[in-house]
């Protein structure tokens, strides 16, 4: 690229071309500006003040903000500065709830980590913490009293996610980052994604960690305890004991699990393999049918939750096929588990994920059976590295060792699951041969990779051309669904993956700080495809067996039964109606009222009154109940109520009494 | 309707044979009952036999001028603490303190026979003479009242008495007859300079924003005053809101907007009242809207409440509160000239900016530069409060001494108990919580906004605050820290955090807890927070901290070393002693101690336990004698 000018940093003068600010600069100068606040996928922020500098003839000014310009002569390292970068550090410290020892980010904190570079040796000012509770969800711990309101976790969640289930509220000093009106991330639509703690430098957002769970199973003698290792984490783990990004060190995981005591190690990609033939199948089945295009997939347990919240009336465009998570669970306890003479509730099943979205994904009810969980436990890639070193696994020095069979066998497709673009090329790989009823030579689609945060594709199979999108980071996501709901385009397939960059990229994923990371990640799992023997999972032969031995074919009754599921709308409130009149008849009638936003704008809540009083009137009241509820979905043409069976809209008062008459009059003929 | 020459002269003189009377209905007169004494005038007039005119077009339909009366309400004649004003033209007779029941005399001896009224005009308490008109009144003998004249006489919901005087003329001009860079090049020429603070070149601001490609670009006009004691910019937009508007539209024709904005704080309802009117108003006379004086020219004003945040009148605070955010500031670049409102390029200027940018195209360049200093052309209108004997708003021409403004304006410092004290001037608190103070040194300082700055204090919003000799600079210090902390937004580290420790640092000095490493760490802390913070407010949060922190060191050592509050402002501090020369032994303070902490014979000097003493201070405020010191 073209140098457009050189800054002099520290005396030295530094090449720039298009980087957004002089902070980028100055690190391209090797020079590690100390910051909080600034993430480089987010937007400028400039509340630390960590990354101030001096300019000549500008004074003191934060880097993040300044555009690079020709000539300036910046010094990074002055009095000033210094003096303001270690006041700020004691600010914070100030009103920090400074546990190190004891806090899950210990030595991977920044504040930690910047208070000893900068050599912040005492706090002189006033403690000012005061304790707030702590919002303990199914997948990430929200600890108010680590924050130090950078702000990161917050435009994470609106800018990259475009969600917003996490904002600032209050001003001054007390300042807080929750979700609205103060709830819990479960009483919101946090869709348990963790990029908020991902890029949070302290401990006051971090996945919920379930270690210990996973320790005192490892430890019950009455319980077989299985695991599985999702694709992304392979080539992340090793970031935690000084290898390289990208770098696989599957062998050495199954050693060290192998040494921890689990009985069989597995692998996720082999699930993924089952994934591509159900889903693969599901797709060509709607498409020759006329069903529900486009198809989303359905992997990605934030995506899933990010549907159910946002976009309802989309669900049915969601591939039916559980993630591949679920159907190792499923698969494991339902089918393994009687060949293995283990008792279903003796089996636990663990998976190491580089997700946090994976641990509320497992709590769902979905995937229970009689309180019995298909998967037990949830652990991220992080939380293996800490189960490593507390065990005191020396991991560099440990010899490869191989997967169980059946299930620690895959093909390269279910390897590739864990990159943006991977699922759609497994796919393709199937669809194609599936559909053309021919060997495919060359298993790479290069159209579908990449790291545009939407991409495009289209493919011409058996004639017809199929429109094939690839979207990471739900901001795109949303987008693309936007586009689709105004008809501004048609696809017929779309890859959905939360995080931006996919599982590589996951919350549970070692923190890296390298500027390449994601991109060494994800070669890295195209390598390890390569390196494999199979690419395509219709070649997988122990998936063959399955289909042959347990679940007849893709597609088949038992396999839906075990592999597929349906999910819900979580746009309403649920369970908050609140009842006005209660009948002791056993056959009442019940009478909903909406009186939800738009309902109540149309005078839902004057109709209710004018019901209540009308029953009073009339001597209904044990012959009905009314309750004050909740959304039918017909907002635009409230007010609604429901009259048994009957949803009535535009609803009035005479159109209200007649239905209720009806009703009441035909029950009285009844009795 | 008459001719232009002629309505001025009804509306500002009033005309013999038919008489106008002027009651001020700014907040402070409000406040004080302005209203009830214009419904009381009402009735009266009416039970008198006069034919009332309330709105200019009215006075086209008079067929008998000595039986009618011109009745008009005004906005904000300065003088609040001499409220509810009435002023009868063309007598030019000046009541103030008037109250309903003064109201039938009013009608039947001034209206009726031309007779004065003496109980109801000013003391001057200087000469105790009484001063029949406004002119006579020190207090606005050494004003020039430019922006706020017509806020006094003007009625602000009358848009016909606007365009009387010649309002709108000055827009229509720029529309009709000049190009953008001319007006831009004008505004540059005639250095009027923001009065939001910053003191920045409007025309350079104008003109950045002229020259940038994008097609679609705003003005905006900041009206969130918020510090205490300040209210230029809600007299200005209560007083005379189509001035307002009028300067905006210049603005907007200079720059090429064809929307803005009027933010103004939920709290002046007035202020938002009379604004949206006259947006209303000027709409229907075809001087906002799709075709501005028919030139197919498009401008729509809206009225945008602020919630109350002080914080709301930075920049890009008010404008990430305009577009329905939560109002923070965010670091510049961008500057909202390049990337403002929804991104496009936007000028914002306050209130009184665009107040004056009318009367600048009005009367010319030279004659506006005529008026001020060199650097600091104009006028600036100040909020005077605090320990002098006239508070109210004032106007005056850049370049007036501090001795004058405080003196001769002011009419001097009064004591604890609202006597005139010759001696007793200690500091001035000038530009609000972010200002600085000046002090006796600074007598003869020609204020403008270079000489300000360059001795650490701001013209800032425009408050000033005497302070007399019985204030404690270092609780003054803690009072402005209190009120920034609490309106820092909490964005960024050093003003969240660091406002939060610089007030516990003062705590701790005024209750006898400091060392001499507090003030250590108290100066090191307030010099970090002003380099180091993101927008304005941080920046200048620590400015009374710093400023009395220079001028008044002694103080602090005084409550840090000593433990001892010279002033006996600071009660944890506070040594209560009975001078004995001074003290008559008249036994009102014995009488009055809560506690019995005092103890004397009659005719013999008393003395306080100081044990026992908690410190309320019941007792210096009976003395006759001022012999009780230090609490």
């Amino acid at each position: 690229m073209e140098t457009a000018g050189h800054i002099n940093i520290d005396g030295r003068d530094v090449p720039f071309t298009d980087e957004k600010n002089l902070l980028e600069v100055i690190r391209k100068a090797n020079i590690d500006i100390p910051t909080f606040c600034y993430v480089s996928e987010l937007s400028v922020y400039g509340a630390c003040r960590m990354c101030t500098v001096e300019i000549e003839g500008r004074g003191l000014i934060t880097s993040c903000s300044t555009p690079p310009e020709n000539g300036l002569k910046v010094r990074t390292n002055t009095d000033p500065v210094r003096q303001i970068r270690k006041i700020a550090l004691e600010l914070i410290l100030a009103n920090h709830e400074s546990e190190c020892p004891t806090c899950t980010k210990n030595t991977s904190c920044k504040l930690q980590d910047l208070s000893k570079r900068l050599g912040v040796t005492k706090v002189r000012f006033r403690s000012v913490k005061k304790p707030v509770p702590v919002d303990d969800s199914a997948a990430i711990v929200r600890n108010p009293n680590k924050c130090i309101l950078c702000g990161d976790c917050v435009r994470m969640c609106s800018e990259v996610q475009g969600i917003g289930a996490i904002d600032f509220a209050y001003r001054g000093h007390d300042v807080v980052v929750q979700p609205a009106y103060g709830k819990s991330l479960e009483e919101v639509q946090c869709v348990n994604c963790g990029q908020c703690a991902r890029v949070c430098p302290t401990g006051a957002l971090t996945p919920r960690p379930e270690v210990d769970d996973v320790w005192r199973s490892l430890n019950d003698k009455t319980k077989t305890v299985i695991v599985q290792i999702a694709p992304a984490v392979r080539v992340a783990l090793g970031e935690s004991f000084g290898y390289g990004a990208g770098e696989l060190t599957t062998g050495q995981i199954v050693a060290a699990l192998k040494m921890m005591g689990f009985k069989k190690v597995f692998d996720t990609c082999f699930a993924a393999d089952l994934t591509i033939l159900e889903e693969g199948n599901e797709f060509i089945d709607r498409v020759k049918t006329g069903g529900t295009v486009p198809m989303f997939t359905s992997c990605c347990p934030a995506w899933v939750k990010y549907v159910e919240h946002h976009h309802p009336e989309m669900l049915g465009n969601l591939s039916t096929c559980r993630s591949p998570q679920q159907m190792f669970g499923s698969v494991a306890k339902n089918v393994f588990a009687p060949e293995w003479g283990v008792k279903t509730e003796d089996l636990v099943v663990v998976s190491i994920m580089p997700c946090t979205a994976k641990k509320f994904e497992a709590k769902r009810p979905e995937f229970q059976d009689n309180g019995i969980k298909d998967i037990d436990h949830v652990i991220t890639t992080q939380e293996l590295a800490q189960m490593i070193n507390e065990h005191g696994i020396l991991f560099r020095n440990l010899r490869p060792e191989a997967l169980d069979m059946p299930m620690g066998f895959k093909t390269g497709a279910g390897v590739i699951f864990g990159n943006t673009g991977g699922v759609m090329e497994a796919a393709l790989r199937y669809v194609y041969e599936k559909v053309e009823g021919k060997t495919l030579e060359n298993c790479d689609f290069h159209e579908v990779r990449g790291e545009a945060g939407i991409r495009t594709a289209e493919v011409v199979l058996a004639g017809k051309t199929f429109k094939l999108a690839v979207v990471h980071s739900l901001a795109n996501a949303k987008i693309l669904v936007e586009k689709i709901r105004n008809r501004q385009c048609d696809y017929h397939f779309i890859e959905v993956m939360a995080c931006p960059g996919g599982c590589i990229n996951g919350a549970g994923q070692p923190v890296s700080f390298q500027p390449d990371y994601k991109k060494r990640r994800t070669d890295g799992l195209y390598e390890a495809d390569k390196m494999l023997q199979l690419h395509k999972s219709q070649d997988n032969p122990y998936i063959k067996e399955l289909y042959e031995r347990k679940l007849g074919g893709p597609g088949s009754e038992h396999a839906h039964h075990l592999l597929h599921t349906r999910y819900s709308s979580r746009r309403r409130m649920k369970g908050r109606s609140m009842v006005i009149v209660d009948g002791n008849r056993k056959d009442k009638i019940e009478i909903r009222v909406c009186v939800g936003t738009s309902c109540y704008l149309r005078g839902a809540q004057d109709l209710l009154h004018h019901l209540a009083r009308y029953i009073a009137d009339k001597g209904l009241q044990e012959k009905v109940q009314v309750k004050a509820t909740f959304c039918f979905e017909k907002c635009d043409k409230g007010p609604t109520i429901k009259v048994g069976g009957t949803v009535i809209t535009h609803c009035d008062f005479a159109k209200a009494t007649a239905a209720i008459d009806k009703a009441v009059g035909a029950l009285t003929v009844e009795a | 309707m008459c001719e232009l020459r002629d309505a001025a002269e009804i509306v500002f003189k009033g005309r013999a044979g038919l008489r106008k009377v002027v009651i001020c209905t700014g907040t402070g007169c409000i406040a004080n009952g302005a209203m009830d004494v214009y419904a009381q005038f009402i009735r009266e007039m009416t039970t008198a036999g006069f034919n009332i005119v309330e709105m200019f077009r009215g006075l086209d339909k008079v067929t008998d001028p000595l039986k009618s009366i011109y009745l008009s309400k005004s906005g904000c004649q300065g003088f609040c603490q001499m409220g509810p004003l009435v002023k009868i033209l063309p007598e030019d007779i000046l009541y103030n303190l008037v109250r309903p029941g003064d109201v039938r005399e009013i009608v039947e001896k001034t209206l009726g026979s031309g007779a004065i009224i003496e109980r109801l005009l000013y003391v001057n308490p200087v000469n105790k003479e009484r001063c029949r008109s406004q002119k006579e009144i020190p207090f606005y003998q050494r004003q020039s009242r430019f922006v706020l004249k017509q806020c006094g006489e003007l009625n602000p919901e009358d848009i016909q008495e606007y365009m009387a005087i010649g309002g709108y003329e000055a827009a229509k001009k720029c529309f009709i007859r000049m190009t953008p860079d001319a007006i831009c090049k004008d505004m540059i020429d005639s250095g009027l300079r923001g009065r939001g603070g910053g003191g920045f070149p409007t025309g350079r601001k104008w003109e950045v924003t002229r020259i940038q490609a994008d097609p679609k670009k705003y003005v905006i006009c900041n009206g969130d005053e918020g510090d205490p004691g300040a209210f230029m910019d809600r007299s200005v937009m209560e007083g005379n809101p189509h001035s307002v508007i009028e300067g905006m539209m210049i603005a907007a024709r200079a720059i090429g907007a064809d929307e803005g904005y009027v933010y103004v704080r939920a709290e002046y309802p007035l202020a938002v009242k009379r604004i949206r009117m006259a947006c209303a108003d000027a709409l229907k006379e075809g001087i906002l809207g799709d075709s501005v004086f028919g030139t197919g020219q498009k401008l729509h004003i809206h009225v945008m409440e602020g919630a109350g945040a002080f914080v709301c009148g930075e920049e890009t605070a008010l404008m990430a509160s305009i577009e329905g955010k939560r109002g923070m500031p965010s670091p510049k670049p961008p500057f909202p000239a390049q990337s403002g409102l929804w991104g496009k390029p936007t000028v914002i200027n306050n209130v009184e900016t665009l107040a004056t940018v009318p009367l600048i195209m009005g009367m010319g360049i030279a004659n506006f530069r005529a008026i001020g200093t060199r650097t600091s052309p104009g006028t600036k209108t100040f909020a005077l409060s605090g320990h002098v004997a006239n508070t109210g708003l004032i106007e005056v021409p850049f370049g007036l001494t501090l001795q004058e403004i405080i003196f001769d304006v002011g009419g001097g410092i009064t004591d604890k108990k609202g006597r005139i004290d010759p001696e007793g001037f200690k500091a001035v608190q000038i530009g609000g919580p972010s200002g600085g103070c000046l002090t006796k040194e600074h007598f003869d300082l020609a204020l403008d906004f270079d000489s300000l700055k360059s001795i650490g204090a701001m013209v800032g919003s425009g408050g000033l605050v005497a302070m007399n000799r019985s204030t404690c600079m270092v609780n003054i210090a803690k009072y402005f820290m209190q009120f920034t902390q609490k309106e820092s937004c909490g964005k960024c580290v050093l003003c969240r955090e660091g406002t939060k420790q610089l007030l516990f640092l003062l705590e701790d000095i005024v209750e006898g807890r400091a060392t001499l490493e507090t003030l250590d760490v108290l100066q090191e802390l307030a010099g970090a927070v002003q380099k180091g913070s993101l927008c304005g407010l941080g920046k200048t949060a620590p400015n009374p901290v710093l400023s009395t922190l220079k001028y008044f060191r002694e103080e602090y050592m005084a409550h840090v070393v000593d433990k001892c509050c010279p002033t006996g402002e600071c009660k944890a501090l506070a040594k209560p002693e009975i001078l004995a020369d001074k003290c008559k032994g008249c036994t009102a303070c014995v009488k009055k101690c809560p506690v019995g902490a005092i103890t004397g014979e009659v005719k013999k000097a008393h003395t306080i336990n100081r044990a026992l003493c908690v410190k309320c201070g019941v007792c210096a405020a009976v003395c006759k004698f001022d012999a009780i010191v230090g609490v």
